[in-house]
């Protein structure tokens, strides 16, 4: 099967003066069309950075993609025109942003910006219209016509959270980037979401990339899980084996911090102690080992790459059965 | 909606009426009146019944707050007085002076504000390169060079280096010669519109590079809508709120900068009128020219906030 999107070495930094300290720190990700891959980490671990460089939408400065290639069916977006970036914004690529309160234009109707993005790739005011209005009905607004004659401020951040979801959707988009794109909604709302997003892939093989917290929601959406921590990828597996068989001390703990979950890491930390180390200013060696109970001599040395754990792929140099228990 | 637009009418009204108390005031504390600025040293030679005779002519021997009543009463009934030195009624000096500033007026405004947003909005998307550069290095030119000297520069430069000085030709009107009275009013407007593009421009940067790292700067983007549309509508018009502001108050820089400049340029404006009553003590004169004055500062900043409503939903009310 060929890839959608292919990142390789990704690598992200902040420039500050004349000095630049890389904040994603040499991410590979494949996503295949139709796929659905869920992105999970603390704050900071890199994730949002990652997705916007997809879009090549970070604030530069002080922001800038340093390494690495971004491939949309092999074509390279790190070196692409801001025309061809345009071309793929929001048609082939849609994003749901983080924080959807502050993401809509607060002077313009929701309708009208729903709209232009859709007239943006050469689809017909009328029918951008329709479209706006079906995606918005999709994502389950009761009463579509009104949440289009409505300024942002005019509604709750639930109904925002879908109509930015809705302008992602009415693109008919091959990859969905959605960054938190459920926090904001309640259960109920979240699962008639989560069951749209489903339901579009069976018929349009949609791909997504699923950025959340939530391990609840990776285990209903996503096909494949990527854990990322201190700006790099440290567990890549499929959903079922890493809820069974975590590869990687941290993602064992943050299943251990689920609630009321019956797996069997009890006797890992229920809560990760300590935080998520400062990107900018990494010591040497495996940046979880301050806050990881299995570290060996070896840890403090040299930081892992990514290697085989069966069906998983896992940045520890320790091989999980050496501290399962 | 009515309610709204009765309150900021009454509010108009009695900034208007404080203005005219604080001018009538301050301009009775100046020594001397228009008898004694008309006859000069010969004032001394009158003996003092004829005097008062003369002061009860013009009615300046009266009482000041008797003396402000009379005249305010007259002024609501239309009657702006008679100039004391020309014996020309107000209303027609002001009649001949006022659309020459308003042409300047307008004039300075419309080139500020294309120079100001301008030179703003390519410095805030091309922050710290050379264009950016180009816009500060003008914006601390045009702030810190006073328009008198502006003005002086520019007309000896181009007087005695390339001969041309439209307003030596006397001044002509609009729609008597429209070429000749368009390039008098050129230079002065350009003289004024330095200062108010330079504070225009500075808010434009600030306002759009603060806007272009807001989310929602960052969502429309992401829609690969076009470069234009992503500039004025996302970002222009986010920012013109904070431009309309800045033009506002400018606007109050700009009526005291026509006084100075329609002075070098020799502009038969009123802020020339008001300077040539001033010195003569003609008090109808400088009375009725700074309530227009006030008058147009406080019109076109209700007609600023008007267009705030107009410009952001939320500041609607329904």
């Amino acid at each position: 099967m060929t890839t959608l999107l292919s990142l390789r070495n990704l690598v992200v930094g902040l420039r500050h003066g004349h000095q630049t300290s890389p904040i994603v720190r040499g991410v590979s990700l494949d996503v295949k069309p139709g796929e659905r891959v869920g992105v999970v980490g603390e704050s900071g671990s890199g994730k949002t950075l990652t997705m916007l460089s997809v879009l090549r939408l970070l604030a530069s400065p002080p922001l800038d993609i340093l390494e690495g290639e971004i491939l949309l069916d092999g074509e390279d977006l790190t070196s692409a025109s801001e025309h061809r970036l345009r071309q793929v914004r929001g048609s082939t690529i849609a994003m749901v942003y983080q924080d959807p309160m502050t993401s809509l234009n607060p002077l313009l109707h929701v309708g009208y910006q729903i709209v232009e993005a859709l007239r943006a790739h050469d689809v017909d005011t009328p029918q951008a219209r329709d479209k706006a209005r079906d995606a918005l009905r999709q994502v389950g607004l009761a009463d579509p016509e009104r949440v289009e004659r409505s300024y942002p401020h005019e509604l709750s951040g639930g109904m925002i959270q879908r109509v930015m979801i809705a302008m992602a959707l009415a693109a008919s988009p091959r990859l969905l980037i959605a960054d938190e794109p459920t926090t904001a909604l309640d259960v109920t709302i979240q699962q008639q979401i989560l069951d749209l997003v489903l339901d579009l892939q069976d018929t349009t093989s949609m791909a997504v990339l699923w950025v959340t917290h939530d391990l609840g929601v990776v285990a209903r959406l996503v096909d494949r899980v990527v854990v990322m921590y201190a700006g790099r990828i440290v567990e890549d597996a499929p959903t079922s084996e890493l809820f069974r068989r975590p590869s990687h001390p941290y993602t064992a703990a943050l299943l251990a911090s689920l609630p009321g979950t019956q797996h069997t890491h009890r006797s890992l930390l229920h809560q990760i102690g300590g935080s998520p180390p400062d990107p900018t200013r990494l010591d040497r060696g495996c940046p979880f080992r301050p806050r990881c109970s299995f570290a060996v001599e070896q840890c403090a040395h040299d930081e892992p790459p990514l290697l085989v754990r069966g069906a998983s792929r896992a940045a520890c140099w320790r091989e999980p059965d050496q501290w399962q228990t | 909606m009515l309610l709204p637009l009765v309150r900021r009418l009454a509010s108009m009204l009695t900034t208007l009426f404080g203005v005219l108390v604080v001018v009538f005031v301050i301009l009775r504390l100046l020594p001397g009146n228009a008898v004694t600025a008309s006859l000069g040293v010969n004032a001394g030679l009158l003996s003092h019944a004829q005097l008062q005779a003369i002061d009860k002519f013009y009615g300046v021997g009266e009482s000041i707050p008797q003396q402000f009543f009379s005249w305010l009463w007259s002024m609501l009934h239309g009657n702006l007085g008679v100039s004391l030195s020309s014996r020309e009624p107000v209303s027609t000096l002001i009649g001949s002076a006022l659309p020459v500033t308003l042409e300047l007026a307008v004039m300075s405004m419309i080139l500020g504000i294309l120079i100001g947003v301008g030179f703003g909005m390519i410095g805030a998307l091309h922050p710290d390169r050379w264009q950016d550069d180009v816009g500060q290095g003008l914006a601390v030119f045009g702030l810190s060079v006073p328009s008198f000297v502006i003005g002086t520069v520019l007309i000896t430069y181009l007087a005695s280096i390339f001969h041309y000085f439209p307003s030596s030709l006397g001044f002509v009107g609009l729609f008597t010669n429209p070429w000749l009275n368009l390039q008098q009013v050129f230079l002065p407007a350009l003289t004024l519109s330095f200062g108010i593009g330079a504070a225009i421009m500075r808010t434009t940067r600030a306002a759009v590079l603060e806007i272009r790292g807001l989310n929602f700067a960052r969502t429309a983007r992401g829609k690969g809508i076009s470069h234009l549309a992503y500039v004025w509508r996302h970002l222009f018009l986010n920012a013109l709120v904070a431009i309309t502001t800045m033009s506002g108050i400018q606007f109050g820089y700009l009526l005291g900068g026509a006084v100075i400049v329609e002075d070098i340029f020799v502009l038969p404006g009123i802020g020339r009128l008001l300077i040539t009553s001033i010195t003569d003590r003609d008090f109808p004169v400088v009375q009725s020219v700074t309530l227009i004055f006030a008058a147009g500062f406080i019109v076109v900043n209700t007609l600023i906030d008007i267009s705030y409503t107009l410009i952001d939903p939320r500041t609607r009310r329904r």
